[in-house]
């Protein structure tokens, strides 16, 4: 009877892991295939299962996991290409993305300070105000939005790029932070106001240092959007020194003749390994299923 | 908790200060000025911006094309807030659980949400290809195999141009939405059973419930507040589609994935008629504000705790 069990357990998990082990090959096969794609010979299509037209006599018919050799030149040719400053465009998502998080982190904890531990006239009408704010994705108002970044003169400047943010809710890292703030116990608050302590030392010498996983997993979801953001940039950017590396991307494309894969693929590459190695980093902000029921509320 | 009431303090309003004003401008401003847009004829190089009252929202509303572009918002909502909703629950079900190993799952199955969409779409593009795409080229060596085994007249075709058809362009962009947000969806869905008391399951155990029960009696009717939230916010997304569309298919074939946000963009940024794109611009909002109000009336209320 328990050996039938055992029996049934074993078969269960053997299931269960082929399952997943299918589920991640799924996930992960374009990433692959992209991979593999970027290190073939940057004029050719990289063969899997076609016979090339004209095969070579005698020469071996180069395949997916053996070409003739592998090519990583690929990427310092993208890096380098004379016509697209990828440099520049990296350097752009960096000081975009720093900026933007930084910003975003000082006002949303600042705010969710307030309505998380101070008691003033309006408070909760006024955070009701901000959830309201919430329903309104921005990347829906782009066009209004458009108008009054050109009418400030920010067009094609970081200023443009960093303050009018329309991907990151200021409302949603507010209410995530208060969130957490609210939980914080009050007698270390009690105690420093006792001895004298200011509302705004409170809120640095205290509240912000207990409150480091808010506002890690504010910055890494902060980070992410930023970083991987399209629409924005491709509006409020027309010069190409001003794109970032998302935007330079989308024109690649054009910039290297769409049948050369492999280097289109080496340039997704590019792109895409800054923030894969920061979500592996930074993967249990957003995996852990703790921090993600606050993020649901 | 009630009797340590502190004092009202104006400091409060030092600290909120800065994402009000912040929000004021850059929030609530924007929907003023596409409400004022929206009522006159306003294109970005014309000098004359004339008053035009309604008629921008009578003429889209009569206009075939966002009528089209309305359909296929709709099409790709039916289609990928089901089929996105229940592969991921049924995801988060394997995952729910101590297994070895189920942490580097739920990170691989995360890490097409954090992922260039760019560079998504451009390897999508490279796998859908005729002849040369990863799914033709694999349909080829198919037909090898079945020739080696003399079923030759079986032969597929390897030559289909996936983002060519309507159908299958549509059908491609469903399967990369559900593929890109499978992740953060399944995380939710995994908090969400990890929440629910372990009683109950071994009440069931006792009880000799098989697995399809305990999920359907129990997982199914306490996730239903995740569930409710999973939804609200994947329809609110999938309202939003716009990369892969730009980078895929620009709308087409014969605007089958022309969906409003894109309409939108072209109306606004290749015509240059902001007045028109603000006019969509509140058609869409108006609908996702529909959807966000359940999420605001019935989940947030008991979410929200109570600042003392």
């Amino acid at each position: 009877m328990t050996r039938t069990l055992s029996g049934r357990r074993i078969l269960h998990g053997f299931v269960v892991y082929a399952l997943l082990l299918a589920l991640a090959g799924v996930t992960m096969l374009p990433f692959l295939w992209m991979a593999l794609t970027s290190l073939h010979p940057p004029n050719t299509q990289p063969p899997l299962f076609l016979e090339p037209v004209d095969p070579p006599a005698g020469a071996p018919v180069p395949t997916l996991f053996a070409p003739e050799r592998w090519h990583p030149e690929n990427y310092t040719y993208v890096l380098l290409f004379p016509e697209l400053p990828v440099w520049r465009f990296a350097l752009n998502s960096v000081v975009v993305t720093l900026g933007v998080v930084l910003f975003q982190l000082t006002l949303c904890s600042l705010a969710a300070y307030g309505f998380a531990r101070l008691r003033f006239p309006g408070r909760d009408g006024l955070f009701t105000v901000f959830l309201m704010t919430m329903m309104v994705p921005a990347s829906v108002m782009i066009v209004p939005l458009f108008l009054l970044v050109k009418t400030l003169g920010w067009l094609d400047t970081y200023a443009g790029l960093i303050i009018p943010y329309p991907y990151l809710s200021t409302a949603f890292g507010t209410f995530l932070l208060r969130q957490f703030f609210v939980t914080l116990p009050r007698s270390l608050d009690d105690a420093a106001r006792i001895d004298g302590c200011s509302d705004w030392g409170i809120f640095w010498y205290i509240t912000l240092p207990s409150a480091r996983p808010a506002l890690a997993t504010l910055a890494a979801f902060a980070f992410i959007w930023t970083w991987t953001d399209f629409y924005w940039p491709l509006l409020a950017t027309s010069s190409a020194d001003m794109r970032t590396l998302e935007v330079g991307l989308s024109v690649f494309r054009d910039a290297y003749g769409t049948n050369k894969w492999p280097l289109q693929m080496t340039a997704a590459m590019i792109v895409l390994i800054p923030v894969l190695v920061f979500f592996l980093v930074m993967q249990r902000y957003f995996t852990r299923s703790d921090v993600q029921s606050g993020l649901k509320g | 908790m009630r009797n340590d009431r502190r004092p009202q303090r104006w400091t409060g309003y030092l600290f909120v200060a800065p994402a009000t004003l912040y929000l004021a401008v850059f929030s609530l401003l924007p929907m003023i000025i596409a409400g004022w847009l929206s009522l006159h004829r306003w294109h970005l190089l014309k000098p004359e911006h004339p008053f035009v009252g309604l008629q921008n929202y009578v003429n889209i509303l009569n206009d075939p094309f966002f009528r089209h572009a309305l359909y296929n918002t709709f099409l790709f909502v039916v289609f990928s807030v089901p089929l996105g909703v229940i592969s991921s629950l049924l995801v988060a079900a394997l995952l729910a659980r101590p297994l070895r190993g189920v942490g580097l799952f739920r990170t691989i199955l995360y890490i097409p949400a954090v992922s260039s969409q760019v560079a998504i779409s451009m390897v999508w593009i490279w796998i859908l290809l005729p002849e040369i795409g990863l799914i033709n080229q694999t349909l080829h060596g198919l037909n090898t195999l079945l020739d080696a085994v003399s079923l030759g007249s079986w032969s597929l075709p390897t030559d289909t141009a996936f983002l060519n058809h309507p159908v299958s362009a549509m059908g491609a962009l469903v399967a990369i939405f559900i593929w890109i947000g499978l992740g953060p969806r399944m995380i939710l869905f995994v908090a969400g059973i990890q929440q629910i008391p372990t009683t109950l399951y071994e009440a069931a155990d006792l009880d000799g419930c098989s697995a399809w029960h305990r999920f359907r009696y129990i997982t199914l009717p306490m996730l239903a507040p995740t569930m409710l939230f999973v939804v609200v916010t994947t329809t609110i997304a999938a309202f939003q589609i716009f990369t892969p569309v730009y980078m895929m298919t620009k709308g087409g074939p014969r605007r089958s994935t022309d969906v409003v946000l894109y309409h939108i963009f072209t109306e606004a940024w290749q015509k240059l008629e902001f007045g028109m794109a603000s006019a969509m611009t509140y058609i869409l909002f108006t609908m996702i504000a529909l959807v966000a109000l359940v999420q605001f009336t019935v989940i947030r209320p008991q979410a929200i705790e109570e600042a003392p």
